[in-house]
């Protein structure tokens, strides 16, 4: 029997909760090895349980591959060649996302056991700048779902009070940096599946602007959402993260030749000026009145610092989830439609021919949920009723894209509003599906409009962590982390030289 | 069916011709086009469609598409859209084809496939032109109780080119597929060749009384391998719809079957019938937005067209507009006529080689003729040996075929197969010596004064000589040995 591996010095175990800067400035000056650094992130699994039936965070970790990777990087330092922004970080990377060498199941029966033969861009930057990816992370299937209880390997649970749920999709993803496992994580968004969770978890989740982030190896859910995005406990560790994935590609046709900026820089910027726009229908009467305090207080913070608050309209918000409830099942059945038990992943024969194994294999392989949208999603499309549906809905989301473009033409420069309309509710508490697409209420516009959206912890609410969203027009990612910094340090009580307390 | 019944209906037609450009790799991804690769070699994650793979746009195939409708007269649009038609086929990877759909590449050309008696032209217009993928392959006879499926072809480039139902035949439909199939191999963009699968062709017909203008309604016929196949299913298809009609029958619109076999359409099978496709824009693809500019330079960079050739055949090398036709068939034979016709100044000699010794050679070797191995320089060479009277023009006969046989230039052949003209009076002498000799009959008619026989016995004498005797120095030669 294999002898249990070796514990990670306690100085690499403390290193994994110092900020990003820390951990990689100690990995350059060999004051730690990325080796350490890496079982200091199993360890930390281990002891909260996040490979169990406890927290369920990861869908497979690979330590043997991570530690040989950590070794290569140790190696490269040692010849004194750049070892990137990541150095010797350890990552994790939502299952959604093309890992050569690992899983990669999208949290479904139907890729149980594939193993992707090439790797998504976004992974490969990761590499490329010294990260070391510790394992692929729970979701929802498909990323269908404000939970990640819909994943076909059983729901994932939040760190901060393991009866409730993580958030979703990217739950996993938001857990294992809630944890205190990893310090960076990839998520995915479609309709908020990256800020929701970082709100329920107390963390840091952007989205960035459609385009700014290559797709190619992201598993389509709704393709002209979909964007990768990164989990992280600070501001700053988010901004050094996607601006290590950030970046035109050219096996993504989606992906935007827009120069990415030092978003770090962002730091020391302040909040003179800002305009801070509170858009008046995301902060409906009935709203919850924690969320609703949470979000005056930093409002209230803005002003302290020296940013402009301007009470602003986005007209279109109500058709948000509807529309979103149309557009992306509309591509996502189209998107699955490869999953046929043809090429590759579950196949389940049947006695009726070529017809009676796709319909067996997708049967069995599919979850509820994803089901319930592939079904929609085909219906909204189909010859009839695609003018009535899928049209109108892409008439009204231009709508809802102009919006933002208007508000932010009218001299505003970031949004802020609540993350979602609760805090983290507890496992199998939310069964009606609609009740449950409404979490993302507040997420999803950002999406159908493209722009680039975050949440950042703004405080809690009866010991549960509340998120609060700024959006920013289209990549203006730059103006979107000032404004995070700025509230990140006034939250915690720190201020820049000038300005004035509080 | 009568006659006189078949002849009050009227056959309207409209075709869709798939065509696959000539491109090196794929539409969406850098795998290699080529034809005959070993199954599933020329396959990545994309064209596998596996989980995350994204498309990226062939710049290669929007230049021979833009080329494609350009020749065929039609209005490129400055933003086209790809769409996605959804629909289950173990040999369609993605569940779903890129396609464009309600804002295609390019619309409104046409195509004049000849004139009435009065001289007017008859047009068949071109609806759209499109861009699109191809679908993998099933395979049926492999594998006992299986199907083996071969990706090599998914996502191959193809132009959809939609006729308007302008067709009135099947003469009509077989014009204007022979006409289009010039005109695609002229401009470069595609190899055209049925049997390869890089043209494929489907059409739509109906019947309706003479005189009316009400469409009837329409059937698509499908599977068929080559023109001629194409003009007897329309003609098949057509006499069902007309007795159908006559015995107070309704057509269906349904999709059929062409049985070159048995020379009759049947209805396809459902699963080969019409789908809700569930076309929607193709989220993974910006539209395609071509610069007008680039689409004029496109234009001006296509090669000459072969009715422009034909035109200009006709005034350059003083030759009738039937020979002009024959040549302009294949752009390569005209090419090579033009060569041979500028090289060796001989127009005349060059037509009369090109369409009969050349085209009959090129024919039998199977070969296309770029990779003849007579070049146009060669042939022209040998046309000058004729004219300067280097060689007899029996003599050039066998000279070609053996640069055909070897690739070796006209001079070295004539010089290593004795094949020059010989005028030396000694040798012309034994060879009619030994004819008078070998025909006494002949001969004695001759001396008697039988002077018709001349030509028979210069002939017979070529044919000792094998082609070298001078005929003229014969001529003179043989009234003098003959009373000797
Ligand atoms: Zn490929």
């Amino acid at each position: 029997m294999k002898s249990p591996p070796p514990r990670a010095p306690a100085s690499a175990a403390k290193l994994l909760s110092r900020p990003l800067t820390e951990c990689v400035a100690s990995v350059r000056e060999g004051a730690a090895l990325p080796s350490d650094l890496v079982s200091a992130a199993f360890d930390r699994a281990d002891d909260i349980g996040a490979g169990g039936e406890s927290l369920n965070v990861f869908l497979a970790t690979d330590r043997d591959r991570a530690t040989g990777h950590a070794q290569e990087l140790t190696a490269l330092i040692g010849r004194a060649e750049a070892p990137g922004n990541l150095a010797g970080v350890p990552v994790a990377v939502k299952d959604n996302i093309a890992t050569l060498n690992m899983p990669t199941t999208c949290g479904s029966r139907i890729l149980e056991g594939y193993v992707s033969p090439f790797e998504a861009t976004v992974v490969r930057r990761l590499r490329a700048n010294g990260a070391v990816i510790i394992g692929k992370t729970n979701m929802d299937e498909f990323a269908m779902g404000s939970s990640t209880e819909n994943s076909a390997y059983g729901p994932t649970r939040n760190p901060v009070d393991i009866r409730r749920v993580p958030g979703g999709s990217s739950g996993g993803s938001a857990a294992a940096v809630a944890g205190g496992i990893v310090r960076l994580a990839l998520g995915s968004e479609t309709g908020g599946s990256v800020r929701q969770p970082a709100s329920f978890c107390g963390i840091v989740g952007v989205k960035p602007t459609y385009g700014r982030v290559s797709r190619y190896g992201l598993v389509a859910f709704g393709s002209s959402l979909d964007q990768v995005g990164v989990l992280a406990r600070t501001v700053e560790d988010a901004a050094i993260g996607l601006e290590v994935i950030a970046g035109c590609d050219q096996f993504d046709s989606t992906s935007a030749d827009v120069p990415v900026p030092r978003y770090e820089l962002e730091k020391n910027a302040g909040l003179k000026g800002l305009v801070i726009g509170k858009p008046r229908e995301y902060f409906p009467e009935g709203l919850n009145p924690r969320i609703a305090q949470e979000c005056e207080r930093a409002l209230e913070a803005y002003r302290e610092l020296g940013a402009k608050v301007r009470e602003v309209s986005l007209p279109n918000t109500a058709y948000s989830i509807p529309v979103y409830y149309i557009v992306a099942p509309a591509e996502a059945s189209s998107n699955l439609a490869r999953f046929d038990g043809v090429r590759y992943g579950l196949r389940v024969p049947s006695e009726r021919g070529l017809t009676g194994m796709y319909e067996a294999t997708r049967a069995r392989g599919f979850g509820p949920e994803v089901t319930r949208r592939i079904l929609l999603g085909t219906y909204v499309l189909s010859a009839g009723y695609y003018d009535a549906y899928y049209k109108k809905a892409q008439s009204v989301r231009a709508l809802i894209a102009q919006d933002f473009r208007d508000v932010f033409a009218s001299g505003v420069d970031v949004l802020f509003t609540p993350t979602t309309p609760t805090p983290a509710f507890e496992l199998g508490a939310v069964k009606d599906p609609y009740e449950m697409y409404l979490s993302d209420i507040f997420t999803a516009s950002a999406n159908l409009a493209g722009v680039p959206a975050m949440s950042i912890p703004i405080g809690g609410a009866r010991g549960l962590p509340v998120g609060g969203q700024i959006i920013a027009p289209h990549f203006a990612e730059s103006v979107m982390f000032r404004a995070a910094f700025g509230l990140e340090r006034a939250l915690a009580g720190e201020l820049l030289p000038g300005e004035k307390s509080a | 069916m009568s006659a006189a019944a078949s002849a009050d209906y009227e056959m309207v037609v409209g075709l869709e011709v798939h065509v696959q450009l000539k491109t090196r790799t794929k539409a969406f991804c850098g795998c290699s086009a080529d034809f005959g690769a070993p199954p599933n070699t020329n396959v990545c994650p994309v064209c596998l469609a596996l989980p995350g793979a994204l498309p990226v746009l062939n710049q290669h195939a929007v230049e021979l598409a833009v080329g494609a409708a350009l020749a065929l007269d039609c209005k490129v649009n400055a933003t086209s859209v790809f769409a996605r038609k959804n629909y289950f086929y173990p040999d369609l990877p993605k569940g779903y084809q890129i396609s464009q759909y309600d804002r295609p590449l390019a619309e409104k050309g046409w195509l004049t496939i000849g004139e009435l008696d009065d001289g007017t032209p008859v047009r068949v217009g071109i609806t759209r032109v499109h861009m699109e993928e191809d679908a993998g392959k099933s395979v049926h006879d492999r594998y006992a109780g299986a199907t083996a499926i071969d990706l090599n072809r998914a996502g191959v480039p193809l132009i959809e080119i939609v006729s308007e139902p302008d067709m009135r035949s099947a003469a009509d439909a077989g014009a204007y597929l022979r006409l289009l199939k010039q005109i695609l191999s002229y401009s470069g963009v595609s190899d055209v060749s049925m049997e390869a699968g890089s043209l494929r062709v489907d059409a739509n017909v109906s019947a309706r009384i003479r005189g009316t203008t009400e469409l009837g309604t329409k059937t698509e016929v499908k599977n068929m391998n080559s023109f001629s196949a194409v003009e007897r299913a329309l003609d098949a298809e057509f006499a069902r719809q007309v007795a159908l009609l006559e015995s107070g029958g309704t057509v269906t619109q349904q999709t059929m079957l062409w049985d070159g076999a048995k020379g009759e359409t049947r209805p396809a099978r459902s699963k080969e019938e019409s789908h809700d496709y569930r076309y929607f824009p193709e989220p993974d693809l910006p539209p395609l937005v071509l610069d007008m500019e680039w689409v004029a330079r496109v234009g001006r960079a296509i090669p000459e067209l072969p009715d422009a050739r034909r035109k200009r055949m006709i005034e350059d090398y003083e030759i009738s507009a039937a020979d002009a036709e024959l040549l302009t068939a294949s752009a390569g034979m005209s090419e090579y006529f033009e060569a041979v016709a500028r090289a060796s100044l001989d127009p005349k000699a060059a037509l009369n080689w090109v369409m009969g010794e050349v085209s009959a050679a090129v024919n039998a070797a199977g070969v296309p003729i770029d990779e003849f191995p007579v070049r146009p320089a060669d042939l022209a060479e040998l046309l000058r040996m004729v004219r300067e009277e280097v060689v007899s023009h029996t003599a050039a006969k066998r000279v070609f075929a053996r640069m055909v046989e070897t690739g070796k230039p006209a001079a070295q052949v004539a010089a290593e197969e004795g094949l020059q003209k010989v005028g030396d009076d000694a040798a012309l002498v034994g060879w009619i010596d030994e004819v008078l000799l070998e025909n006494p009959a002949e001969a004695a008619r001759y001396r008697s004064g039988e002077t018709k026989l001349q030509g028979v016995l210069v002939g017979l004498v070529m044919k000792k000589s094998k082609g070298r005797a001078d005929p003229r120095k014969v001529n003179q030669l043989l009234p003098e040995r003959a009373r000797a």
